[in-house]
């Protein structure tokens, strides 16, 4: 699938920007600060209905503007789709599709799919487990949209059964027992919506740490083997093979009784902490350098080139699924050394569409500097 | 800003759901303009809504009396009963005119993070109902008609649990799944699934 024209109106800093983009690697080139990444960031925000660098909408808006707009024509398989996104802070989006009205924004989910690498994909290595689970759970969104409602599912339940925990630990030490028959009911439930969403994540990942595996290989070959794991709170009673390539697929029903039994052996410390102790939400999905876990052990460019093989795993594994996302890069030839930069582009080149944006043109290298844009002072031209 | 009683007007209204600032506006000068007489009514039924409601002592829903109309109703199936969150919610499956038994109002559903647990709901009563018989009937059937959210759900399974063991008492949940005269292909993912989960032979 590709992009074949993306038109913002206030939207970060820009007034008005109408680009009409083809098939194969494109580069915008402009000095920092000219709102190159705000263009790509506007696709992203079209794939995903969020942004890579803010968690809410109100700054993806040009300041003074009441609203943003993003217009992008998605070609897909012959099949053109117009997909439109009015972005209001503080108010639901709405989006058009083909210029009727889509129902519910959501339903844009999954019409265009990319895959962007950006700097801030550094954290993804160097940041908190909560980086390396949204990375797992926005990536299983794209694939299937539906676990979206799980996803929103097990944390309202999550948010429910802290509550009751806080609040009957304290009846509990105030010596008045507190209500444990109501506990249960919330464990199933938490184990229910756990379970499956610990399933797609371990499936997920026995899917991914090949293909990451290689795509490093691909970017770093002198370096040491790159590897994924996920770790569970269920710890040595997760079944054996699960989350690990070629081993059996995960079982929800299996994991479900786990859990269960997992949270009954925590129960009197969740209660003194008035957190819970056991579930996805606080899993990790290791990343492995050689022997030594990549956080703490990596240095700047393997930890950065990690991270872009992090991207390129998603990448083929949404291909995989049978659709070719668009391949972003965003600033990343510039922190990356001369033959990590020709590797990353041989793979990108293979895309059928990537958008690098660079802030200098001698940092991409040639084999994706087909067609090129030049960005500055508020204006987007293409120069070749 | 407008002066004194025209926008404490506007704010008190402004404070109920589903009104913003403009309609609150738009609603204080109709009132402005309208009839002394007419303000009167809204003004009389205003105050009764909250002197002469009560709760029925059966289901729990809002009644003039102490037991409510539908309560009182001789036809009524007495052998089932369906519970459900809100009196709002009794509208809505009276309107289906399909069910023919009476209600229980739990007055909302499980809640930890706004502190609503079972003593805070009617479960005690629907207890001590099911154990009593009416005019020679027992209840033996329990329809729960939570709403499918998260809370409703659990509330729910918690109702499940507590009812399991009496004898003779068959419970029930209201299906979920697709909306009459819709197209297949505008349902969203998650109310596909749970029909499909769900589906029934032929």
């Amino acid at each position: 699938m590709y992009v074949r024209h993306l038109q913002v109106t206030d939207f970060r800093s820009w007034a008005h920007a109408d680009v009409p983009l083809e098939p194969g690697p494109s580069v915008l080139i402009g000095a920092n600060g000219q709102g190159k990444t705000n263009l790509v960031e506007a696709i992203g925000y079209v794939a995903t209905l969020s942004s890579h660098r803010v968690a809410t909408d109100a700054p993806l808006v040009r300041i003074g503007a009441p609203r943003a707009v993003v217009r992008t024509a998605v070609v897909h398989s012959g099949r053109e789709l117009l997909v439109e996104l009015e972005i209001t802070p503080g108010k639901a989006n709405r989006a058009r599709i083909n210029r009727a009205p889509a129902g519910k924004p959501r339903d844009v989910l999954g019409i265009l799919r990319t895959v962007l690498f950006a700097p801030e994909d550094l954290a993804l290595v160097r940041g908190d487990p909560g980086e390396r689970r949204r990375f797992a759970d926005d990536l299983l969104v794209a694939r299937t949209p539906r676990l979206a409602g799980l996803r929103s599912d097990y944390e309202r339940v999550l948010k429910q059964r802290g509550a009751l925990l806080k609040s009957s630990g304290a009846a509990r030490r105030a010596g008045r027992g507190g209500d444990i028959s109501t506990l249960e009911v919330w464990d199933g439930h938490l184990a229910r919506h756990g379970a499956q969403l610990l399933a797609y994540r371990l499936n997920l990942v026995a899917d991914l740490e090949p293909l990451v595996a290689a795509a490093y290989a691909g970017v770093a070959p002198e370096s040491r083997p790159a590897q994924i794991r996920y770790r569970s709170t269920l710890g040595a009673d997760l079944p054996e093979g699960y989350g690990v390539p070629g081993g059996p697929r995960a079982d929800a029903e299996q994991l479900e009784t786990l859990l269960l039994e997992s949270m009954a052996k925590v129960r009197s410390q969740e209660l003194d902490r008035g957190v819970c102790l056991v579930g996805p939400h606080r899993d990790d999905v290791e990343l492995i350098l050689g022997d030594a876990p990549a956080k703490g052990y990596a240095s700047h460019g393997e930890s950065w080139s990690f991270a872009l093989a992090l991207r390129l795993g998603a990448y083929e594994v949404l291909r995989g699924d049978g659709v070719e996302p668009v391949l972003v890069l965003d600033d990343v030839f510039a922190e990356l050394d001369r033959r990590r930069r020709q590797r990353l582009a041989t793979v990108a080149a293979a895309a059928e569409q990537v958008l690098v944006t660079a802030a200098v043109a001698e940092d991409v290298p040639a084999e994706l500097d087909a067609v090129r844009y030049d960005v500055g002072e508020g204006e987007i031209h293409r120069v070749r | 800003m407008y002066e004194g009683p025209v926008q404490d007007l506007i704010d008190e209204l402004g404070r109920l759901p589903g009104v913003g600032p403009k309609s609150a506006q738009r609603i204080a000068f109709h009132l402005l303009a309208a009839e002394p007489a007419d303000v009167t009514r809204l003004q009389e039924v205003l105050q009764k809504v909250k002197e002469g409601i009560q709760f029925c002592d059966v289901c729990g829903n809002v009644s003039e009396e102490t037991t409510c109309r539908i309560c009182r109703d001789p036809r009524r199936d007495l052998s089932v009963v369906c519970v459900v969150e809100e009196p709002k919610d009794v509208l809505a499956i009276e309107r289906t005119r399909e069910f023919k038994g009476r209600y229980h109002v739990l007055g909302g559903a499980l809640d930890p993070l706004s502190g609503v647990g079972p003593d805070q709901l009617r479960i005690r009563e629907l207890l001590s109902r099911i154990g009593t018989t009416l005019d020679g009937v027992d209840i033996t059937e329990i329809i729960i008609a939570t709403d499918p959210n998260t809370e409703g759900e659990a509330t729910a399974t918690y109702l499940m649990r507590m009812l399991k063991d009496f004898p003779g008492l068959t419970v029930t949940r209201l299906a979920s799944g697709l909306p009459m005269g819709g197209d297949l292909e505008f349902a969203d993912e998650l109310t596909l699934g749970r029909a499909l989960s769900g589906r029934r032979a032929m």
